[in-house]
């Protein structure tokens, strides 16, 4: 029996290939995902190694604000106690900031975005496990300040030379730095910083420019003697430590430092896996339709098995067999290609600053089990319905002229797909519209069951639809049209299943595509309804930037009010939340505030203005006191206002923010003009007033809001990959289907080439055979899609997608392209019709 | 039923020649798997006559019906069909003379299976663009007895109404020539009877040149003339054959391929 089987599996490998291929890509996505991710993890981690001491003492709250700066220090005097602790063999007080970027030569900022630009004090300390931390290797140290030492990537990237005068935005008191570089840093022991940038001032010009002159630092290195363990000085350590401070192992710290990028970049790994997730979905649509062809063609062949004395079992083994086969193989060059994936990612990441190529890939035992798990149960799941199936051909059929593969019949499909939709439908919205612990697990469950229930349900449902392509065919495409309409209704299953493969991917883009331009729709709609500034100033790489360029645009002439904006991320009630600051001087000068209840003239200090959204989300009132959790402690704030805009769900004011700890870094100026001053002409001076801070924009009203439109600009590159993939995906499925087809009729073929249809004709059949079907796909998804955009946006109202917006011309050109994809598909099996000898096809058993 | 005006007009030198081969060698494969299918075949055949070409298995009946119809080229010598010689002709012209001037009815699977059978006989000249000529179309359906037929797709039909679908088909475009492929192979002897008298009807009533590859003595009974082929050349040939007459021709023949080679 197995050789049999393994005789057909040889026997049809270019159709086994082409169903496996989307197994391939799933399992591609998946094992580079994993890769990747060990990759990154592990040079994360080592990075974070070489900048931790093998004890941190920093002051409490540092390490809650996430990643916003905060102004907390320790006091010199305290480092220095911490050096007589009992197996403490010195300790090194630390300065870093954040912010803090190289202006490479040619004015741009070096690392781009995303790589962190970091300024530290030259502390000497070594790092955990008496590993050498970054030091100066070529030049000298710093001393004083104008002098700096940069790391070695950053000054080759910058093309700086020892002893020339750099350029550094700093977003500390002074937006602009110019030292000399007097020393390159680098690891003696080797090790990569992966493309942060890193300036080394002395610790005096640290403190003086980053700490605001106070002999204090960021946090502190201890250095356990020899024999002394990381924990054992912890414990030492910790005795000592004064209310407000902690301490932690360097293996700890270093733990949280890397897990914190690595969630800043999980992003990422989501998408690679829905990515594997669609892919796999849709495999294994493929798959079921590929094996129900080789099963429904082979019944002949297996009946006789059955008529030789073998048992459904061992019918349904081999077919088993095969699949196990298919997906061991696909599974395995997933994996090699998952290889690929990973290095593509490492070199993209390169590209925007992230350098991981001192991190060799790492390859955990996970990976190539979760690949082959995946791959071979998605494959051996898909293929189990075909091969129950075989098993029920009756041996007599072996003896029968025309074989009929048992089927289900099509209105218990309906039955069970329509069935499948509605729970899914209902999952998604409960998901969406109710209060019900991991929305998200209930809109995803929901949205994969309606899609199955549809796909189950489409032989049926997509009848109407065939009967009028056939129509149309046959009104516009002559006998070719009715027998290609003809040969689309010939088995709707096979027709229905294979439009399903398209469907998937396009109601995904569909869906994303109305939530991208509700989005945009909504940002439009916001700034236009509640900005009223003239010009706004942000950072490129979007951190915080120095006050100081506000009080540069105050001195240009035409200004009349900087409004200076801040953010933070702060812990309400347990919860992360988001806080904007405000100078409330010239407030309603840029910005529309309409206070349904309150007054903008209480908005000084510790208050805090609330959006009606979240107030009547929370039940506030005016007068309540918040209590936020800053890093120098609980704060409390107290509402004097709600405000009925869609933004800012907290907003307080500056003081509040700084008295909180926070670092004073702008992320925003919103500026309003005299009357009279030319926008064009004032934004002209404050380009030239900052034409030396190059991570600092201007913009006017249109640009800003184009500016916050470049999120969902992103969204919607995402939307096309997956249109891409999708495509990609639906044209092996169709490619498969209409190939297997082609093989099944090869009689009818040679008959229709001998009575006259030539080559041509033959061509154009398949061609249109394969447009029905993909057309076909096109609407099933775009219709699920319509639904599915239309709910996701209605559901995120609250969350200020106030316009649902369906981008018509976008599924227009969606339609077009299925018209393309099912010419593309059908290249190769029209070619291979039209190029049977009619001899041999019309000879054919 | 107008029978005589619809016949194709007979020329004043009688008798017309429909198609013709000379010389035709066909060989599959070279060196020792060499096989001689045709070996310098020379053979007229007369217009508006029912010719049956009879031979055991592998006497090369069914090749010299392939490359007459333009199913498959010769390796050496010419095929006439009309006044085209079809040697030197590409696929496209093929396909274009086998939809114009050739007409075909196959031992099976013979229909489009999703077309009805009023499609089925339509789709020649549907697919050559051509309007079917509408009394000639009743015609061809009256003779094939098929009226109340038209509408059923070839699984709602017998294997016998199925192949005068075929038939039809092959007629409705006024062809050449029709070749017929073992026509009754895979029928009973009464369904097989009715094809083979309305093949034979076609001939005498409408003029219709129809060549028959057949080993069925029987069937060749039908026809007005008998070709026996063996080993790739002519063996013989009947004139208005009996079923007694092949059949004795066909024992004789085998006993003198026993006896050792035949010239032709």
């Amino acid at each position: 029996m197995f050789r049999a089987a393994w005789k057909s599996l040889l026997g049809r490998k270019l159709r086994l290939f082409m169903s496996t291929f989307a197994i391939v890509l799933g399992v591609a996505f998946v094992g580079g995902t994993l890769i990747f991710t060990d990759t990154l993890n592990k040079s994360f981690t080592a990075i974070f190694d070489n900048s931790v001491g093998d004890v941190v003492v920093r002051p409490v709250g540092a390490s809650d604000a996430e990643s916003t700066p905060t102004s907390l220090t320790i006091p010199a005097r305290l480092v220095d106690a911490l050096a007589t602790v009992p197996g403490a063999a010195r300790a090194d007080g630390n300065v870093s900031t954040s912010g803090l970027f190289v202006i490479g030569e040619n004015n741009r900022v070096v690392g781009g975005q995303g790589a962190p630009g970091i300024g530290v004090n030259d502390s000497g300390a070594p790092a955990a496990h008496g590993v050498e931390g970054l030091q100066v290797v070529k030049g000298r140290a710093p001393v004083g300040k104008d002098e700096v030492a940069i790391d070695a990537a950053t000054v080759r990237r910058a093309n700086y030379d020892l002893g020339e005068s750099v350029r550094l935005v700093s977003a500390g008191k002074k937006a602009l730095l110019q030292p000399r570089l007097v020393g390159i840093a680098d690891f003696p022991e080797g090790g990569s910083l992966n493309g942060a940038t890193v300036s080394i001032f002395d610790t005096r010009t640290a403190q003086n420019l980053f700490l605001g002159g106070r002999n204090a630092f960021s946090d502190a290195w201890v250095t356990a003697r020899p024999g002394v363990s990381q924990q054992e000085l912890r414990d030492q350590v910790a005795k000592v430590l004064p209310q407000g401070y902690e301490a932690v192992t360097g293996d700890k710290a270093a733990d949280e430092s890397a897990s914190q990028l690595l969630e800043a970049i999980s992003f990422l790994t989501i998408f690679l896996l829905v990515f594997a997730g669609i892919a796999l979905v849709v495999g294994s649509f493929l798959i079921v339709n590929t094996f129900s062809m080789l099963v429904a063609q082979r019944s002949r062949e297996l009946a006789l098995f059955r008529a030789l004395g073998a048992s459904r079992r061992q019918v349904t083994g081999s077919v088993l067999f095969e699949a196990f086969v298919v997906g061991l193989v696909g599974s395995s060059v997933g994996l090699g290609l998952g290889v690929l994936l990973a290095m593509g990612i490492r070199y993209g990441f390169a590209r925007i600053g992230l350098d991981l190529s001192g991190q060799r890939l790492v390859f955990g035992l996970r990976t190539p089990l979760a690949a082959l798990g995946v791959g071979l149960v998605v494959t051996m799941v898909a293929a189990y319905l075909p091969a129950r199936r075989s098993s029920r051909i009756p041996p007599v059929a072996a003896l029968r002229d025309d074989v009929a593969m048992p089927e289900s019949s099509l209105r218990r499909r309906l039955l069970i797909g329509s069935l499948m939709t509605l729970a899914g439908v209902g999952a998604g919205a409960v998901g969406l519209f109710a209060d019900v612990p991991k929305q998200g697990y209930w809109v995803g469950a929901g949205a994969l069951l309606a899609m199955l229930g549809m796909a189950a349900a489409s032989p049926a449902t997509s009848r109407p639809f065939m009967s009028l392509a056939a129509g149309t065919y046959r009104r516009f495409f002559g006998s070719v049209g009715v027998l290609a309409g003809q040969n689309s209704l010939r088995n709707p299953r096979r027709t229905a299943a294979t439009a399903s493969a398209l469907m998937i991917g396009l109601t995904l883009v569909t869906t994303m595509s109305i939530a991208g331009s509700s989005a945009k729709a909504s940002v439009d709609r916001t700034i236009e309804r509640a900005f009223l500034g003239d010009i706004v100033i942000s950072n490129a790489i979007g951190e915080g930037f120095s006050p100081q360029v506000a009080t540069l645009a105050e001195r240009q002439p035409g200004v009349r009010s900087v409004t200076r904006f801040r953010s933070a991320r702060v812990k309400l009630k347990g919860d992360r939340t988001f806080l904007t600051g405000a100078d409330p001087r010239a407030l309603t000068d840029v910005l529309r505030l309409d206070l349904t209840a309150g007054s903008l003239r209480d908005f000084r200090g510790d208050t805090v203005l609330v959006s009606k959204k979240v107030a009547s989300n929370q039940g506030y009132r005016i007068g309540q006191e918040l209590t936020f959790r800053f890093p120098e402690g609980p704060t409390k704030l107290r509402i004097v206002g709600i405000h009925d805009a869609e933004f800012a769900s907290y907003l307080t004011t500056l003081d509040a923010l700084r008295r909180g700890g926070f670092a004073p870094q702008d992320s925003s100026l919103l500026i309003k003009l005299d009357p009279g001053a030319r926008a064009s002409d004032v934004k002209a001076a404050l380009e030239k007033a900052t034409a030396k801070l190059p991570i600092i924009t201007v913009k006017d009203q249109t640009e800003y809001a184009a500016e916050q439109r470049a999120p969902i600009d992103r969204l919607i590159f995402i939307i096309y990959a997956l249109l891409g993939l999708a495509l990609v995906i639906a044209v092996l499925g169709v490619v498969n289907t209409l190939g297997l087809s082609i093989i099944e009729r090869t009689r009818e073929i040679g008959l229709l080439r001998a009575i006259g249809v030539d080559r041509r004709q033959m061509r154009r059949m398949v061609s249109l055979e394969s447009v029905a079907i993909a057309v076909l796909g096109a609407l099933m998804g775009i219709g699920m899609g319509l639904v599915f955009g239309i709910a996701l946006t209605a559901s995120l109202r609250d969350e200020g997608l106030e316009v649902t917006r369906i981008p018509w011309p976008s599924l227009g050109i969606y339609l077009l392209a299925s018209v393309a994809i099912g010419l593309v598909a059908a290249l190769f099996p029209a070619r291979r019709a039209a190029r049977l000898e009619v001899l041999r096809a019309i000879g054919t058993e | 039923m107008t029978t005589v005006e619809n016949a194709p007009a007979p020329g004043p030198q009688a008798p017309v020649v429909a198609a013709s081969v000379v010389g035709l060698t066909k060989v599959y494969g070279t060196g020792a798997a060499e096989v001689r299918a045709l070996d310098g075949v020379t053979l007229d055949i007369a217009a508006g006559h029912f010719t049956a070409v009879m031979g055991p298995s592998g006497s090369g009946k069914s090749t010299l019906m392939h490359c007459c119809a333009a199913l498959d080229t010769p390796t050496s010598g010419t095929v006439m069909v009309g006044d085209t010689e079809i040697g030197g002709l590409d696929d496209k012209r093929l396909t274009r003379l086998r939809r114009e001037r050739i007409g075909f009815v196959f031992q099976s699977f013979n229909l489009i299976p999703t077309l009805t059978a009023q499609e089925n006989i339509l789709l020649p000249m549907s697919i050559a663009g051509r309007r079917p000529d509408r009394d000639w179309y009743d015609t061809v359906i009256d003779a094939v007895n098929l009226r109340d037929r038209l509408d059923h797709r070839p699984n709602q039909l017998s294997g016998g109404q199925q192949q005068r679908v075929a038939v039809a088909r092959a007629l409705a475009s006024r062809p050449a020539i029709v070749f017929a492929d073992e026509p009754t192979g895979n029928l009973d002897s009464r369904s097989g009877a009715e094809v083979l008298s309305l093949l034979q009807r076609s001939a005498t009533e409408f003029g219709q040149t129809i060549v028959m590859v057949t080993h069925d003595p029987v069937a060749a009974g039908y026809t007005d003339r008998v070709v026996f082929l063996a080993d790739g050349r002519l063996a013989g040939e009947l004139t208005d054959p009996t079923r007694e007459a092949v059949l004795e021709r066909m024992t004789a023949h085998e006993a003198r391929t026993a006896t050792g080679r035949v010239e032709s």
